[in-house]
């Protein structure tokens, strides 16, 4: 282990931190006053970014083979041993975190972010109910999402991930007493199950596999004495470089890829995210927009040793990956509810992410990951400004001309909109711009990829049409405010727009870590992030990208800058320029408008298939329950255990107390002469005592004539 | 002259009239004046047993049966002073409680 400073030494911090204002708050929160509240969560979160920061920085003046840094706690699952494909190994689980350049990327957006959003919650749920509840669970969240990303096991991963899912659940439901929000939790929560089940079997697949669940042995020192995943990986691919594409690789990674279309909200386990918008919206920012809806990638990003091997699996991710891209963005197309659109648009460009790393760009699609958490947690905390701004009002088609009325929001939330739009320079354009040119770059050493980038460059224009439909709906044109909400109009606090300005700068430079790549060359984050997402791959099956010339980059870069200016053109004539004119258009298509606002009945396809289905079994189940649990089993036995007493008590009656009562009533028969003499009366015995004299004189009566003959 | 057989008879005669007086009378009373009877007609054919032998071990028997009567009847007025106490009747066909 190369030396380290403070920061790396004190990496288990990290999480530590919001994991004790999170136990204060649910503990003994009611009693603290709320300034007392606010500066112990925010500051906890603020200290973790601190050390977060410092530790990347530590990591950062490291030689960039050997950015790896692991720091193993205790031993979580202590070994055992078990029988795998490489033969007998000693499982180990470690309560153990680690810092390499992927975990340092997510480490510094998680507690960035989560700084910024838990200011801007101060502000936000200032006049809210259960403000020590909703930092509570929000340090909670923290303390998850940062176990999640540092963790040096997937079992640890896991941890992380069923405790993001938990706070998912808790923060959704917030508002527990509207049916809706706790319904809605409930939903997340659910399907977030059917894709953890697949995400527990993979890892049981590795742990089998590979006979260890740790990431990596580097950085722990002695390699025989520890084994990772990407040594185990390696060990096998280089004795045996036919394993390219093994089915057991491509069942890990499917079935991992199952727990992260459950977790970041992918076809068909999406949707849960629309739904979860009935949390508060700073939630809606941090769990469902930046943090805990990238894990899937995240985790898939992580993984990707296996992932490379698993040719067939990276074409499902790429593949569903693009499907949902698409799908999303053309429901977020004709939402009203602001905050609806926006959590279609968080599905979508979590397709593109996915739709990167199935094309074999991990970089590519963490780069959009962290670009995607600064614009996406801006509009959603813009999003919940205007909200804040008009007392609650969510319903786009009751907004208007906002643009001049809260300034401090409708600025940066243009940022945000120009940026997801992919408008150069800003941070959009760099990461969505390196995905299509990826998945163009697969496209032209094999076709069937050309389908993919297609499907990315029209997503990119439905994204720029949506935003900037969102925009012109919100803050330009007439104002279609109600009375009352006019009457209220405010800024939001200075807690709520100064992170809203933060987040905007970030959105503007977030993506010129990717400046060299506009010349065709490795970006530095790509070059940062190298180690980690190289894999394992045998030379022959490298996944081989066509290497842009710069003609092509600048075609590629047109494409997409033209056809995001062709859907801010769309949604500029529609909404702005003729705001009657997109009734029309809708009017045009009934059909298929129908079909958008009813998101393809998908809801309602799913409950007629499983939610009805599954409630049916449990009508069954619960007949089955009543009728012959309890009818034929509980009250049937009751019945025979009475008629078997029934006869039980007739046998003792009548035959066992009948004997004993003939023994009885016999002897009492019999003995009735003898008890004739015994009328205690003393005289009758002396009487009887006589006649017996007289009896016994009489049988001896010649001795007595004897005797009186000798007298004589 | 009076034989032995004479006293004998007398002996017999107090024998049967006790015993008559035991089984026949109601008062206990006089059920142990008759068993006094009895034990006195033992007594007379002791003593004139002891006198025809010629062995005088007869008549301490004789003298022992006194001082047993005495006892007796000592023992049988109490059980009787106890007995009214309790039930009021000194009537034999009242004591009937040691029947079944």
């Amino acid at each position: 282990m190369t030396p380290s400073g403070y920061f790396l030494a004190h990496l288990w911090l990290i999480p530590l931190f919001p994991l004790i204002t999170a136990a204060l708050m649910l503990l003994i929160g009611r009693l603290l006053p709320k300034a007392a509240v606010s500066s112990l969560c925010v500051g906890s979160v603020f200290l973790s970014f601190v050390h977060a920061a410092g530790a990347v920085l530590e990591l950062l003046a490291l030689p960039s083979g050997n950015r790896v840094f692991q720091q193993v706690l205790f031993e979580w699952i202590t070994p055992g041993v078990m029988p795998t494909a490489v033969g007998l190994t000693s499982f180990v689980a470690d309560w153990g975190y680690l810092l390499d350049p992927l975990s340092a990327v997510m480490v510094l957006v998680v507690t960035g972010v989560g700084f910024l959003i838990h200011v801007y919650s101060i502000g936000y749920m200032g006049h809210e109910g259960g403000y020590y509840r909703f930092f509570g669970y929000l340090n909670l969240f923290m303390f998850s999402m940062l176990t999640l990303v540092l963790a040096n096991n997937l079992l640890l991963l896991f941890v992380g991930w069923e405790g993001v899912g938990l706070c998912s659940y808790l923060l959704i439901g917030f508002y527990f007493l509207k049916k809706s929000a706790s319904d809605a939790g409930k939903k997340a929560f659910i399907v977030n199950r059917v894709g953890d089940t697949g995400f527990l079997l993979g890892i049981f697949l590795i742990a089998t596999t590979f006979g260890t669940i740790r990431f990596t042995s580097q950085g722990l020192g002695d390699p025989v004495a520890f084994s990772g995943i990407l040594q185990a990986l390696g060990a096998m691919v280089h004795q045996d470089p036919s394993l390219y594409g093994a089915p057991v690789f491509t069942a890990i990674a499917l079935l991992l890829f199952l727990g992260a279309t459950g977790k970041s909200a992918q076809l068909p386990l999406y949707v849960w995210l629309p739904d979860a918008m009935e949390g508060p919206t700073p939630v809606s920012a941090l769990i469902h927009a930046a943090t805990m809806v990238t894990a899937g990638v995240y985790m898939v990003a992580r993984m990707n040793a296996v992932y490379q091997l698993a040719p067939f699996a990276m074409d499902v991710v790429a593949t569903v990956g693009a499907l949902t891209a698409i799908y999303a963005a053309t429901i977020a197309l004709v939402q009203t509810d602001i905050k609806k659109v926006l959590a279609y648009s968080t599905i979508s460009q979590l397709g593109y992410m996915f739709l990167a790393l199935g094309v074999g760009a991990f970089a590519a699609g963490i780069f959009h990951l962290m670009t995607h958490a600064f614009f996406k947690a801006l509009l959603f905390l813009g999003a919940g400004s205007v909200i804040h701004s008009l007392s609650g009002e969510q319903d786009l088609r009751k907004m208007g001309g906002l643009w001049n009325t809260v300034p401090a929001t409708s600025r940066p939330f243009l940022i945000a909109t120009l940026a997801i739009a992919g408008m150069p320079p800003l941070a959009g354009f760099f990461s969505k711009d390196e995905i299509l040119g990826r998945a163009f770059g697969r496209a032209a050493m094999v076709d069937r990829y050309l389908a993919l980038w297609i499907v990315g460059l029209i997503t990119a224009g439905l994204t720029a049409f949506y935003m900037f439909r969102l925009l012109f709906l919100a803050f330009f044109g007439l104002s279609r405010v109600s009375p009352e909400a006019e009457h209220h109009i405010h800024e939001s606090p200075k807690t709520m727009t100064i992170p809203l300005m933060i987040l905007a700068a970030l959105s503007i430079v977030g993506g010129w870590f990717a400046l060299p790549a506009l010349w065709g060359e490795e970006s530095s984050f790509e070059k940062f992030l190298e180690p980690v997402l190289s894999g394992v791959i045998p030379e022959t099956a490298a996944v081989k990208f066509a290497h842009h010339t710069l003609l092509t980059e600048y075609f590629l870069m047109a494409a997409s800058v033209s056809i995001a200016i062709l859907g801010f053109g769309l949604a500029y004539n529609l909404y702005l320029k003729h705001p009657q004119l997109h009734s029309k258009v809708s009017a045009a298509w009934p059909r298929l408008h129908n079909l958008l606002i009813h998101k393809y009945y998908v809801d309602e396809i799913y409950d007629a298939l499983f939610v009805n289905r599954i409630k049916d079994l449990s009508t069954a189940f619960a007949l089955f329950d009543a009728k012959v649990i309890d009818g034929l089993g509980v009250d049937g036995s009751a019945w025979l255990t009475r008629l078997l007493s029934r006869i039980s008590m007739w046998w003792d009656k009548w035959v066992v107390d009948g004997l004993v009562n003939f023994v009885g009533k016999f002897t009492q028969f019999l003995s009735h002469p003898i008890r004739m003499f015994q009328t205690g009366l003393f005289s009758s015995y002396a009487m009887w005592i006589l006649i017996g004299l007289a009896i016994l004189l009489g049988y001896y009566s010649h001795h007595m004539e004897v005797l009186v003959r000798n007298l004589r | 002259m009076m034989s032995p057989a004479h006293y004998l008879f007398l002996s017999l005669a107090l024998f049967l009239i006790g015993s008559i007086g035991v089984i026949t009378r109601r008062n206990v009373i006089v059920v142990l004046m008759s068993i006094e009877l009895i034990l006195n007609a033992v007594n007379i054919n002791l003593v004139a047993f002891s006198r025809i032998f010629g062995d005088v071990a007869g008549q301490v028997f004789a003298l022992f049966i006194i001082a047993d009567a005495a006892a007796e009847a000592a023992v049988g007025l109490g059980i009787i002073i106890a007995f009214f106490r309790n039930r009021e009747t000194v009537l034999a066909d009242e004591m009937d409680l040691l029947k079944w």
